[in-house]
């Protein structure tokens, strides 16, 4: 018989012996393990996707980024350095940067006007020796005491990593060799960002992070890929883990369609119909691996997309315990010329919150949030492709990916 | 001629609060574009929104897909639209105009789904007017859960 493990105050929570074959769906709503993750999970030796390097191209420049729910600000200092600190003043708590970006010698708190260098190092205090000779702080006071808490960060391929933990291994390793191979490829040269726009999801983040390694569903579900063959598991394709299994690549390669009679069976394929103007689908060889399809997970809320010519990053943070908001940023390569751009611009049809074949991702995960509701003592049952985490080379009919998420949340979590 | 293009406005609108969705392509020239883009990306002067159709062709396959491939919970919007600009151009008019609209769903949730303007570029198509172009731009950067029926 299972014996309830308290792992934190407040919660109540068996994993099923069946282990990552199977998901509590009390981890989608109960608060008390909504609480715990922000400081275990998030502030854990994870790296956080914070943005682009391309979005502070310039010495003094800003963006707003959160990790978990904890708002941090990245910046490049003078000597073109970039760092993340958390955008809450040493003083009070106020947030720092109020716009998403900016461009500024100093970072300065509007509440009391501490204001703290590009570093996060605090430069001076209002007021600190008084007025005319009264008040002001105590003459202990130390402003090297006072600073805005830092973040590690790492750049990867033009990506913003930032962690909380000393434990947190290098990008690199973390990443694993077949998975940084896969990013160098698509993000491994110099970028230029063609637009930015985001979505607010209904579901907890969590749901999202198993949707974008659910390679089982991608054809079911956006059935525009099915039926334009932009997308199939039965193209050559499969699904490839990292060493620790956290992340993972999905791809596919167009040309090696071999129709299956199994997609007769299945809705996806019932909508008969050739597009009116096939220039949606208009592409061309950007790399000469075969590889046309490629969606690529980095462990906890990253995903990187080539869908043919269509490259953009998508990243994904919580608002709450059933709100999540995913932002799509669509990049092209600088040397691209115009008709490349245009069809990248085609394509950005493809994805993103009206995209042909992820709008449905929308409304599908909180479809899950609303159906479990009153079943939290139920799991989800996750036996695709096996019962383990390993790549699944050669088959995208698998569950693998997901599996190897909610082995990495447990490790965390120490559920 | 100005009633005209208000006309013209407010059958569009109508069309697609009525779900009357074949329809919409017909207001737009054969090579007519289309676009839905966040404030933030049109003044940063990016190529790509949220949906592009570079022609007539593009707005009945969304419209196709959106019909047939695409899975949805079942939502309508209602448009309000405000006082258009109209300023004659070279090839016919420049008209900018406000949106709201509402997106009504299934349960009967009533919520604010999209504010922000219409640029449009409007021409004397034969006898009738068309957008040659008509750019929503969006005040925000978020949609709420998906956006799959046009503004």
């Amino acid at each position: 018989m299972d014996i309830p493990v308290t792992h934190a105050p407040g919660i109540d929570l068996v994993w099923p012996r069946e282990g990552v074959t199977r998901v509590p769906f009390q981890v989608f709503s109960d608060p008390a393990i909504y609480a715990e993750e922000q400081k275990r999970f998030f502030r854990g030796p994870i790296w956080n996707f914070l943005c682009l390097e391309i979005e502070i191209p310039k010495p003094g420049d800003w963006r707003l980024a959160t990790v978990g729910e904890t708002p941090v600000v990245v910046t490049r200092d003078e000597h073109g350095a970039v760092h993340a600190l958390v955008n809450r003043c040493a003083h009070k708590g106020a947030l720092v940067c109020l716009q998403e970006r900016g461009n500024a010698k100093a970072l300065t708190c509007v509440y009391h006007s501490w204001s703290y260098d590009l570093a996060g190092r605090l430069q001076s205090v209002a007021f600190r020796h008084g007025v005319r000779g009264k008040g002001g702080m105590p003459e202990d006071f130390s402003p090297e005491q006072h600073r805005l808490e830092p973040l590690r960060v790492e750049v990867f391929c033009g990506l913003v990593f930032g962690t909380f933990s000393d434990a947190t291994v290098p990008v690199e390793a973390y990443l694993g060799e077949t998975m940084a191979r896969m990013i160098r490829r698509n993000l491994g040269r110099p970028l230029r960002m063609l637009g930015m726009h985001s979505q607010i999801i209904h579901n907890n983040w969590k749901l999202y992070a198993e949707n974008v390694r659910d390679s089982y569903h991608a054809t079911l579900l956006h059935t525009f890929y099915t039926t334009f063959k932009v997308n199939r598991l039965d193209m050559d394709g499969g699904m490839l883990l990292s060493e620790d299994g956290r992340h993972s690549i999905s791809y596919a390669k167009r040309d090696t369609l071999r129709q299956s009679d199994e997609y007769q069976k299945v809705h996806a394929a019932q909508y008969k119909s050739a597009l009116a103007a096939p220039e949606l689908l208009d592409t061309w060889t950007e790399f000469e691996d075969g590889i046309t399809h490629c969606i690529q997970t980095v462990f906890p809320t990253l995903v990187v997309q080539l869908t043919l010519n269509s490259l953009a990053v998508r990243f994904f943070t919580p608002r709450g315990i059933n709100k999540t908001e995913l932002f799509w940023i669509y990049l092209g390569a600088q040397d691209d010329d115009e008709e490349q751009t245009r069809k990248r611009l085609m394509q950005s049809n493809l994805t993103g919150a009206a995209g042909l074949v992820s709008l449905e991702d929308g409304c599908i995960n909180e479809f899950v949030q609303r159906g479990t509701r009153g079943s939290e003592d139920r799991n989800a049952f996750l036996e695709m492709g096996g019962r383990d985490v390993e790549s699944s080379d050669g088959s995208r009919a698998t569950e693998t990916g997901i599996r190897g998420f909610w082995k990495g949340y447990r490790e965390l979590m120490g559920f | 001629m100005h009633e005209a293009i208000e006309d013209l406005l407010a059958d569009y609108a109508e069309a697609i609060d009525d779900g009357a969705l074949e329809r919409w392509p017909g207001f737009f020239a054969e090579d007519g574009e289309y676009q839905i883009i966040t404030r933030e990306s049109h003044e940063a002067g990016l190529p790509v929104g949220i949906m592009y159709c570079g022609s007539r062709g593009m707005m009945e396959d969304r419209v196709q897909a959106l019909r047939t491939a695409n899975i949805y919970e079942p939502h309508t919007y209602r448009h309000l639209l405000a006082r258009p600009r109209i300023q004659r151009s070279a090839e016919g008019f420049a008209v900018r105009s406000n949106l709201c609209v509402f997106r009504i769903a299934q349960d009967g949730e009533t919520v604010v789904f999209a504010t922000g303007r219409y640029l449009d570029r409007i021409v004397e198509d034969g006898a009738a007017l068309r957008f040659r172009s008509r750019q929503v731009v969006l005040d925000s950067r978020r949609i709420d859960i998906l956006l799959v029926l046009p503004l």
